[in-house]
Formats: C-alpha cells, structure tokens, sequence
C-alpha cells in the first residue's frame, strides 16, 4: 500500500511537470486558435538554454529561469512576429487557419534538425548538479526531489499565469482577444500584437518546463517529441484554453503512468492513457475542466 | 472641415460592391441617425469609419486627418469608438472586465476610474451586476454593457449598430434615453437604426441609405415628416 501511495505522490509530481509542458499549448490554443505543432521543440530549445546556463556558470539549476524565461518569452515572441503573423494576416478571415498548423510543424522539424546539426544526436545531461537523484524520505516512502522543486514551480507558474491574465491591462485585453478579436480590436487592441505576447508566454512556460526537467532528465534534440504527444493528450483531457485543466490533465496522466505498472506491464499504461482520451472525447468532447463556449 | 467627412467612398465584401460612392459628413456635437432596411449597407459604412473595413475607393477623414487606411485600434485611440451590433460582448468576463477591457486605448487608460465611476453613475445597473459573467445578463443588460463599453473608451465619436435589435420596446425606449443623454454630455453620436421613429426623433440629422447610396438626407425632423419616409419606413 505504501508503494502505492508512494507511486502516486511521484506521479502527480511528474504529472505537474507534463502540465506545466502543456500549459503553453493550452495559452497559445486559447489566443491563437493555433495548435502548436512546435510546442514540444520550444521546450526542446529551453532544455539546451537551460543545459549550457548551468553548465557555464555552474549555479543551481533554478537560477538558470533568470535567463531562460526572457530568452525564451522574445524566442516565441520574434517567432510569431516574423514567422506565424504574415500568415495569419493573409488568413485572417479564416475561422482556424490551417496553414498555420503546417507552418508550426515546420518550425518543430527545422528546430529539430538544426539541432541535431549543431548539437549532435547524443544525450546530454548534468552530471553533478545539487537536485540529481536526491530523494526525500518520509517513512518509508522515497519522493524525488528534482519532481517536487517541479510541481512547486508548475504550480506557482499556472498560478502567476492565471493571476496575470486576470488582473493586468494586458492580461485582460489577451482574454479578450480570445474570446472575439474583432471586438477585441474594436476596444483598441492590437490582436497582432496579442498574439506576440500570449506566443511568448506560452514559450516562456516552456522555458520553465524545461529548466524543471533538465535537473533529472536527457537532452537530445528530439526529446520534445514525447512531451508533445503527452501535451496534445493533456489539453485535450484538461479542456483546450484551461490552464488548470492543463495542470490537472497533467497530473491525470503522471498518476497513471507511475501507478498502473504496480498491476500491469508498463506499456499497457500508454494504451489506458489513451483509452481515457478517447472516453473523454466521447463523453465530454469539451474536456474535464473546459468550457462549452463557442468562440 | 468637417469633425468626420466620408468622401466617394465605395465598399467592396470580396466581390461584391455594397457601398457605392457614398459621401457624408459628421459635425462635431451632433447626433446623426443612418437609417435604412435589411441589407442597405448601414452596418458596412459603420464597420469602414472604425477601420474594420477599408474603402476600395475614395477618402475618410477625421479631425481632418486621413483615416481610410487605418487599422481599428489606431482609430479608437484617435476617438472613434464602434459599439458593434449584436453586442458582441466578451461573454465568459465579468461585466467589470468587459469595461475595463473598454478603456485599452491609451487616452482613456488614464482616467479609466474616473470614467468607470461615470459609466456607472449613467447606468447604475451595471454596477449591480459588475462582478457577474457578460453571459448572464439578459438581453438589455448586455446592451448596456456594450454602451457603457464604448463610452469607458473616451470616444470623442460614438458609433451605435443597431442598439435596439432584438430588445422588447420597453428596453428599446430606456437605450434610446441612454444615448440621448450621452449626447447630451457633449459625445458626438452616429447612430445606425432600423428603428426609424426612435433614432430620428432623437437625431439632429439624419441620412438615408438605400441600396448603398445615400438616397435622401436632412434635418431629423424634415426626415420624419417626409411622405416618402412615412410610407416606406413607418408603414404610416
């Protein structure tokens, strides 16, 4: 029983870090309407920022946010301001804009494989940095703590999120934007210009994701790949656009993968995982936390 | 010059032509109705002063600058404010949000309290409900927001679609008071009506728009007495 618990505890705390992965494609869904294909190679690139901050300066690995959050927020920003915006201009009465989709899977193979060309295909990690393999003991449970420093900063990171969206100039005029642009543009907003900024936090918060992982996980150039299939499924379960449903989807995920091996064979985790994804597709088609609203 | 001058304008949808050169003009402190049936291009010409819609052809001018061109945003922030027809509220924000959202442009961002304080002294309602969803609010309330809206973005012109679609004609009497006494506060007003009657007794002047031409124009009240007017928009 008390693996079970323990099993539990370590997978809601990596489940929080697979929402936090999400979080960035539900905020860039729920502005854009834009599935982001990239997602997965962003958080790819804040994994090497993060990588060689640490490895330069040799600081803890959280102190690399002070320079991934900024570099990764004007990365997703420029990216949507050169790249995705002529597009959406030439799209725009376009209610979901697919050229858009195939652009930002033409960023993720280019980010990839630019990688991969640069930096080579071998895995890369930190070797001696103070959070690798510690564990935390309570009793008889082991609780890893690299996960837990991540489900602090998944969760203070939803909740910076939410509070700014709800409380900012700014924040306001991005949920506007979402919920009707042309009205939105019609209150003076620049939707444009939301775009860029809603694009870069989405790609901020990959940059956080990654300095979360990058403590205990490799590094390779297609190391986004596994993330953005688990994102695409955590959004989707959590409600496209919820930020909390990003998190808990997150954490839904994370509780089956770590409990469901104590009963069964390990891949048979990936087919509940998506089991449940198409339930709740049948069954709720909005997702378990998501609105019903029709934009 | 003119407070906004519309000059030959003409308004294509992809390719079809709805607005064929058209010109009029607004003086500052008036209130002009644009009134006209289903499909007359009223809400098109509304869309192309607030920059939703730009003319294939001819000149807009404002404050006797050239705004033919420019963006929505760039034309709230010169005082143009459009408050769209069918609402078009943020429906999942509070009625609080929604006008605060209304004060974005920089010129009202500054006195943002000051005139939500006086939003709310013109329509106390909303102050009743400011922490509720837009969603909830019936048909009226929602109206209003969508006035009060407009108004927290300090328009020097203000330009209704349509205010009274869709309400029951007690609610239709209390907007038409609203916008009277926002043009009695020294706020320039274009308002677009199907409501004949209503707009135009409470109009200096008004236009007449049939078919995407201005088909007759003139003091509110010469419109009102007109035979042609009274048979083919008042059913009299």
């Amino acid at each position: 029983m008390i693996y079970i618990l323990e099993d539990a505890i370590n997978g809601i705390l990596m489940g929080s870090i697979y929402g936090l992965t999400a979080l960035g494609l539900t905020i860039i869904f729920g502005v854009l309407k834009v599935i982001n294909f990239a997602h997965g190679s962003l958080l790819m690139v804040g994994m090497y920022v993060a990588l060689w901050v640490v490895s330069f300066s040799g600081l803890h690995p959280y102190l690399a946010l002070i320079v991934v959050v900024p570099v990764m927020y004007l990365f997703g920003y420029c990216l949507q301001d050169v790249i995705i915006k002529p597009i959406f201009k030439a799209e725009k009465d376009v209610r979901e804009p697919i050229t858009v989709i195939v652009v930002t899977t033409g960023i993720w193979y280019i980010l990839d494989n630019l990688t991969l060309l640069i930096f080579g295909p071998q895995y890369r990690n930190l070797p001696d940095n103070p959070l690798k393999g510690k564990m935390l003991e309570i009793g008889d449970m082991m609780i890893s703590v690299p996960k837990l420093w991540g489900f602090i900063a998944a969760v203070s990171t939803a909740a910076a999120v939410y509070w700014y969206f709800q409380k900012t100039r700014t924040g306001r005029a991005i949920r506007a934007t979402s919920l009707d642009r042309e009205a939105a543009s019609l209150m003076g907003i620049n939707q444009y210009k939301i775009y860029n900024v809603a694009f870069g936090i989405g790609t901020a918060t990959a940059g956080i994701a990654a300095v979360t992982l990058v403590p205990f996980y490799n590094i390779f150039p297609t190391v986004g790949v596994l993330f953005d299939i688990k994102g695409f499924i955590i959004v989707v379960l959590g409600g496209l656009g919820s930020m909390g449903g990003a998190i808990l989807g997150g954490i839904i995920i994370g509780m089956i993968e770590s409990i469901a091996p104590q009963f069964m064979t390990a891949t048979w985790t990936e087919a509940i995982v998506y089991g449940l994804f198409l339930v709740v597709l049948f069954v709720k088609p909005s997702g378990l936390f998501g609105v019903k609203y029709d934009w | 010059m003119s407070f906004l001058e519309v000059n030959n304008i003409d308004v294509y949808y992809g390719d079809v032509q709805v607005i064929f050169n058209l010109s009029m003009k607004v003086e500052e402190g008036e209130v002009v109705s644009i009134i006209g049936s289903n499909g007359a291009g009223k809400s098109t010409l509304l869309k192309t002063i607030s920059g939703l819609m730009h003319p294939a052809k001819g000149e807009i001018l404002f404050e006797d600058s050239f705004v033919q061109s420019a963006p929505p945003e760039d034309m709230v922030e010169r005082g143009v404010t459009q408050v769209p027809e069918g609402r078009r509220l943020f429906m999942l924000m509070s009625v609080k949000d929604n006008l605060i959202v209304g004060a974005y442009n920089s010129r009202a961002g500054r006195h943002m309290n000051a005139t939500l304080e006086e939003v709310y002294a013109l329509l106390p309602k909303l102050q009743e409900r400011e922490d509720q969803l837009a969603i909830t609010l019936s048909g009226g309330e929602q109206q209003m927001v969508a006035v009060g809206r407009g108004l927290m973005a300090k328009p020097k012109l203000l330009m209704l679609d349509e205010p009274s679609l869709g309400l029951a004609p007690i609610l239709i009497k209390d907007i038409f008071q609203t916008v009277r006494k926002i043009a009695d506060q020294g706020t320039t007003v274009l308002l677009v009506e199907q409501d004949v009657k209503h707009s135009l007794s409470l109009s200096d002047r008004g236009y007449v728009l049939e078919h995407g031409r201005i088909a007759m124009e003139g003091p509110a009240n010469e419109l009102l007495d007109d035979p042609h007017i009274k048979t083919a928009y008042l059913g009299l």
